[in-house]
């Protein structure tokens, strides 16, 4: 994985120390809060509910053991002793005191890691699929591009105060898992007819208050163009987008209200413009980033102690069976570690746990561990005969929840119980959500099934694309809940469906059961997933499950 | 017709400390929502934020939110203002931490 440079390194001491004379500034009153709220901001410092936020950049989701444990000493020393895995790769802390935000950061920046325009209206961090470089579908990994793109976004003086915050998002492999038509901007790294690799990118994609799913602007963008290109498309977007009402200022809005086409013909523009002026030097940065990606010396070997334990121990086997995917090497799995018990907080990790996952990826996963948007975490290298020991030391730290891509393993954003702008709470509703269908013992036979929670309409917690979308919000002073179905975070990207009248907090839970109660009945055997099910019959049996009542008035 | 006014108390979070606190009676500010002052005159609540915003040095966005008198003072009427005084639902930290060290 990348390494910082001379150059990095002094960049963000110096930047460190600025947020540090900065922070001080406000405290003796130099600046005023309307001062210095843009400064923190772009520095990763919310103020939010009972405290200050300090969102950390996880650029494209990788992470090395030291990175990892550098998190778990922030947990420890400056907060309460957790950190919160974002559906944005980052990882939040909830409760640092202003004073310590300086030295937070001086510990992130000594092993390679910033909270530079984790927010603000900027370029934000770069995601990127989350078994990039381990994927057996990848034509290539997607983390250099992001790497030259984190570089290239950071401190940009072009695009440090946009009308509104940009995210961009990389992807090498065929299966969408980093919701790449849900991002203002996405790089889908493709082949063409001469086999060489290119570059598609889609614009105008996003959640929030006005979904919109991401439409191809290029279909192929050579290697040396992609940057020129990237630029060119937020520079159209910067100049024209609205400014006079932040919620019709993100790039969805723009390419909505002007047409793909003219979008597109303002790009072409303005790259003829700034193209000449990359005069190679982002190709010769390129060339030495990739090898900072190099893929590790995979071992060979067969895979026996990992079928005897597979045939021998049933629980080794239900997690090996959820939590694993095929990996582009033989003898090799890609590991996901569940942050999804049941019952827990979506996405939390104790700084003990945070040790234990760094332990296990320094002795046994090739010493690489990403973060998904899914709030999980992966070890993308592993051989299979190691996996025994893997899941031994998961149990020990409790992290073993065998249920990746079933009913618990629910993405929800902070809601109301830390965010400022939520009208709902989000963490309390997944929690007895994953409770109650681990009590019924049902996900296993009911299949991959996504539910994700937004607590407001800004949509943190992807509802939009959830297969079970559940968006919380404030009714005349009460939590109120409305679900959508059909939503698909993958590259058949799609927006869910409102089934209807919301629910109250009580009701939302039982809500949900009534739906899955439906799919099992309506399902084509147990093959048929939720989804497909909802595609094939539509909304009006969960409709009718729902709300019998009304149904019964139509009659 | 304008609305009727309802009772207020003055709010914010601390600068250092990034935590809620109230204004009280005299001027200095309280972590405590029971010991906040209870403002029942509008203009006197329009007087009472602009002292607020007058101490940047302790005070963060300081609002006015509705507030209702109880036995033991002000009572949240709404469940932000609840989970503000109280803390997150997932776990006892925030403000409940603080009254479960007592």
């Amino acid at each position: 994985m990348y390494k910082y440079n001379d150059f990095d390194a002094a960049f963000l001491a110096e930047r460190n120390r600025q947020f540090r004379a900065q922070v001080e500034r406000r405290i003796d009153g130099a600046l005023t809060e309307d001062e210095f709220k843009p400064l923190r901001l772009m520095n990763g410092l919310y103020l939010q509910l009972h405290a200050y936020m300090l969102r950390v950049a996880i650029p494209y989701g990788t992470l090395n053991p030291d990175q990892m444990r550098a998190l778990a000493l922030l947990a420890q020393k400056w907060d309460k002793g957790y950190g919160h895995f974002t559906t944005r790769q980052n990882i939040q802390y909830n409760w640092p005191k202003l004073r310590d935000v300086p030295d937070m950061l001086d510990a992130l920046a000594e092993v390679n890691l910033h909270a530079i325009q984790t927010s603000g209206n900027t370029i934000r961090n770069v995601t990127a699929d989350h078994f990039a470089g381990a994927a057996a579908d990848e034509i290539e990994d997607p983390r250099p591009i992001a790497e030259l793109i984190r570089q290239w976004s950071t401190d940009h003086p072009e695009f440090q105060f946009m009308g509104r915050k940009f995210k961009i998002a990389v992807s090498g492999a065929s299966n969408d898992r980093a919701v790449l038509k849900a991002h203002d901007l996405a790089v889908q790294i493709v082949k063409n007819e001469e086999g060489e690799v290119g570059y598609q990118v889609l614009v105008g994609g996003g959640l929030g208050r006005t979904p919109m799913i991401g439409k191809v602007l290029n279909d192929f963008v050579a290697a040396d163009d992609l940057l020129p290109y990237i630029e060119s498309v937020i520079s159209v977007w910067n100049q024209l987008g609205r400014r006079d009402n932040k919620y019709k200022a993100r790039i969805k809005i723009t390419v909505h209200e002007l047409g793909l086409d003219k979008i597109r013909e303002l790009t072409e523009e303005r790259f003829a413009q700034v193209r000449p002026t990359f005069g190679g030097a982002d190709q010769a940065l390129f060339e030495d980033i990739k090898r900072h990606f190099a893929a590790p010396a995979f071992r060979d070997g067969g895979t026996e102690a990992f079928d005897a334990a597979y045939d021998a121990d049933p629980v080794f086997r239900a997690w090996a069976d959820t939590n694993l995917a095929a990996h582009k090497a033989p003898g090799h799995a890609i590991a996901t570690i569940s942050i999804k018990k049941h019952g827990a907080t979506p996405g939390d990790a104790t700084a003990e746990q945070m040790r234990a996952m760094a332990d296990i990826a320094e002795e046994f996963a090739y010493g690489e561990l990403r973060i998904s948007h899914e709030q999980n975490v992966i070890l993308p290298h592993v051989h299979k005969n190691d996996l025994p020991a893997i899941h031994a030391r998961l149990k020990a730290a409790d992290l073993a929840t065998a249920n990746i891509g079933l009913i618990s393993d629910i993405i929800a954003c902070p809601g109301m119980d830390y965010c400022a702008l939520a009208t709902a709470r989000s963490i309390p509703v997944a929690q007895e959500i994953a409770t109650r269908f681990e009590d019924l013992k049902m996900e296993h036979d009911v299949g991959h099934l996504q539910i994700k929670i937004s607590g407001c309409i800004n949509a943190c917690g992807h509802h939009h694309v959830g297969h079970i979308g559940i968006l919380g919000l404030d009714r005349a002073g009460v939590e109120n809940y409305q679900i959508t179905l059909g939503g698909d975070a993958t590259e058949t990207a799609a927006i869910g469906t409102r089934t209807g009248p919301g629910f109250a907090y009580d009701e939302i839970v039982p809500a949900v059961e009534r739906i899955v109660e439906t799919y099992l009945a309506q399902r084509d055997g147990a093959e048929e997933t939720f989804l497909q099910t909802f595609r094939r019959v539509g909304m009006e049996p969960f409709k009718t499950a729902l709300y019998p009542a009304s149904e019964k008035k139509v009659a | 017709m304008a609305r009727a006014f309802t009772p207020k108390v003055v709010t914010a979070n601390d600068l250092l400390e990034g935590d809620v606190i109230y204004l009280t009676a005299d001027n200095s500010w309280t972590r405590s929502l029971s010991a906040a002052e209870l403002i029942t005159d509008e203009a006197d609540a329009q007087l009472r934020l602009l002292e607020a915003q007058s101490q940047p040095k302790i005070a963060v966005g300081p609002y006015l939110a509705d507030a209702k008198a109880g036995a033991n003072g002000p009572e949240p009427t709404h469940f932000r203002e609840e989970f503000r005084r109280t803390g997150p639902s997932n776990y006892d930290h925030g403000k409940q931490e603080a009254t479960a060290d007592v």
